[in-house]
């Protein structure tokens, strides 16, 4: 009787008795601090998770506002000043306007101005085809064409025209990801104040350019002579911007020979 | 020394918790589309298994075998390894947030995960010592990590392809997975002409 039926019971109730024990000492020595805060500024965020605030995701973005009292509440890129005010009055802390930024594509070499050297049969991305002899284009820093950028963007900010990526500046938050993404990095993030910028990443001597591409920068260096805020180098033989100098005088854009500074409405 | 050789290379290589016996498929499909937390997963799924054998194995030979309850096994050994497995989550959201967050809702499926009960119930079967059954689940969770490691691997290369719709998703990994298994089928009969 004994063993038989009370045995058994007793022994899968003392386990369950005593794993609930250890169970609930364990939940209260390790227990987890979970501020509310934090869960409601993540919900603010706009969710993308692209690291352009300089956390790694939305999330760890939420929990350092909460609890580092220095972290910005402006840095989300995507978010801009709309988050940046909502997160703001949620903490009880001064609202800033959030630095607009947005993408631009350092590439002229539509196939008017240049050509591609491979039929390429492969898969059909970009990062697959610089792997395959450097890329399909004449230009090495050339813009592949097979949209990795398109498929990456969020905000339908980014499209394939004239088989080279176009950006679409009323879209375009500066999260970042397609700076990422781009195998050639021929995309970076520009502030919206900025209205110039060089487009064209190639690091070849200009006589070579030139042959591989109508519209490429051929260091030619008269922007840097021309310049007088000391905003503008011809580096690994294309022009750069310094954006801390640059002042949108816009002299190097009426002086450049082959028109590869461009200009930036508003 | 040699028995412990023996019992490593045949659990990780020739009878592979997943490849070969089949259980622990639900993480395996479920854990190895990104590489570190199928590793995190395995550390997990070899950490339970370690410790539900420590404290098994004494449960039966103490409690269960000498009064006839071997038939308790199952529900005895679930009991266990569901408190381990609830103690393994708590410990890792505080001490390994970021694991805890990758793994989600994969973590208390260890418990539920045959793997896990399949090990413990193994050492029983095979006879093992207390050393031989904590190798045997050591060595279950290392086949477990090579599997998951392996199997991560290849499915990077599958999301880049371009699939049939009727097959796009699990069925396409399924099949990966099938014919990965059929691979591990080669170490059969190591075991017996490596140590004859």
């Amino acid at each position: 009787m004994i063993v038989e039926y009370i045995l058994p019971i007793s022994i899968v109730v003392v386990i369950g008795i005593v794993a609930g024990i250890m169970l609930t000492i364990a939940s209260k020595v390790m227990a987890v601090e979970v501020n509310e805060a934090v869960h409601t500024v993540h919900q603010l965020l706009p969710g993308v998770n692209c690291g352009a605030c300089g956390f790694s995701g939305c999330e760890e973005y939420a929990r350092n506002i909460v609890d580092d009292k220095a972290v910005k509440t402006n840095l989300c890129t995507p978010g801009g000043s709309e988050v940046a005010r909502k997160i703001s009055e949620v903490l009880g802390i001064e609202f800033e306007a959030a630095v607009g930024k947005h993408a631009i594509v350092k590439c002229s070499g539509t196939p008017d101005k240049t050509n591609f050297v491979m039929e390429y049969e492969g898969l059909k991305s970009c990062a697959a085809n610089k792997l395959f002899y450097r890329g399909r284009g004449a230009c090495h820093n050339a813009c592949l064409g097979y949209g990795d950028c398109v498929t990456v963007c969020e905000f339908d900010a980014i499209h394939m025209v004239d088989e080279i990526a176009h950006i679409d500046k009323s879209k375009c938050v500066g999260c970042g990801m397609c700076v990422t993404k781009c195998p050639n990095h021929i995309i970076k993030i520009i502030p919206d104040t900025q209205r110039f910028y060089v487009k064209c990443s190639s690091t070849d001597p200009g006589g070579y350019t030139r042959k591989v591409c109508s519209a490429g920068c051929i260091a030619c260096k008269k922007c840097e002579k021309v310049c007088e805020h000391d905003a503008i180098h011809v580096m690994n033989n294309y022009a750069r911007f310094d954006l801390d100098k640059c002042v949108n005088c816009g002299k190097c854009f009426e002086v450049c020979p082959v028109k590869v500074i461009q200009y930036i409405p508003e | 020394m040699k028995e412990i050789l023996i019992i490593l290379m045949s659990v990780i290589l020739v009878d592979n918790f997943v490849l070969s016996k089949f259980l622990g498929i639900c993480p395996f499909l479920g854990v190895s589309k990104k590489l570190n937390s199928a590793v995190g997963m395995s550390f997990a799924v070899t950490f339970v298994m370690i410790m539900a054998t420590a404290v098994t194995y004494p449960i039966y030979t103490n409690l269960l075998e000498p009064y006839k309850l071997e038939y308790l096994q199952t529900i005895v050994f679930i009991l266990v390894i569901a408190a381990l497995v609830q103690l393994v989550e708590i410990s890792l959201k505080k001490y390994v947030p970021i694991l805890h967050r990758s793994l989600g809702i994969y973590l208390p499926l260890i418990t539920t995960n045959c793997a896990v009960l399949g090990a413990v119930l193994l050492n029983i079967k095979e006879e093992y010592t207390y050393i031989q059954s904590i190798f045997n689940a050591m060595g279950a969770g290392i086949g477990f990590l090579l599997a998951m490691v392996l199997f991560s691997g290849i499915r990077q290369r599958i999301e880049h392809n371009p699939i049939p719709l009727a097959f796009k998703g699990v069925p396409s990994i399924l099949m990966a997975a099938s014919i990965v298994a059929l691979s591990f089928m080669g170490f059969g009969g190591i075991i017996e002409n490596i140590f004859n």
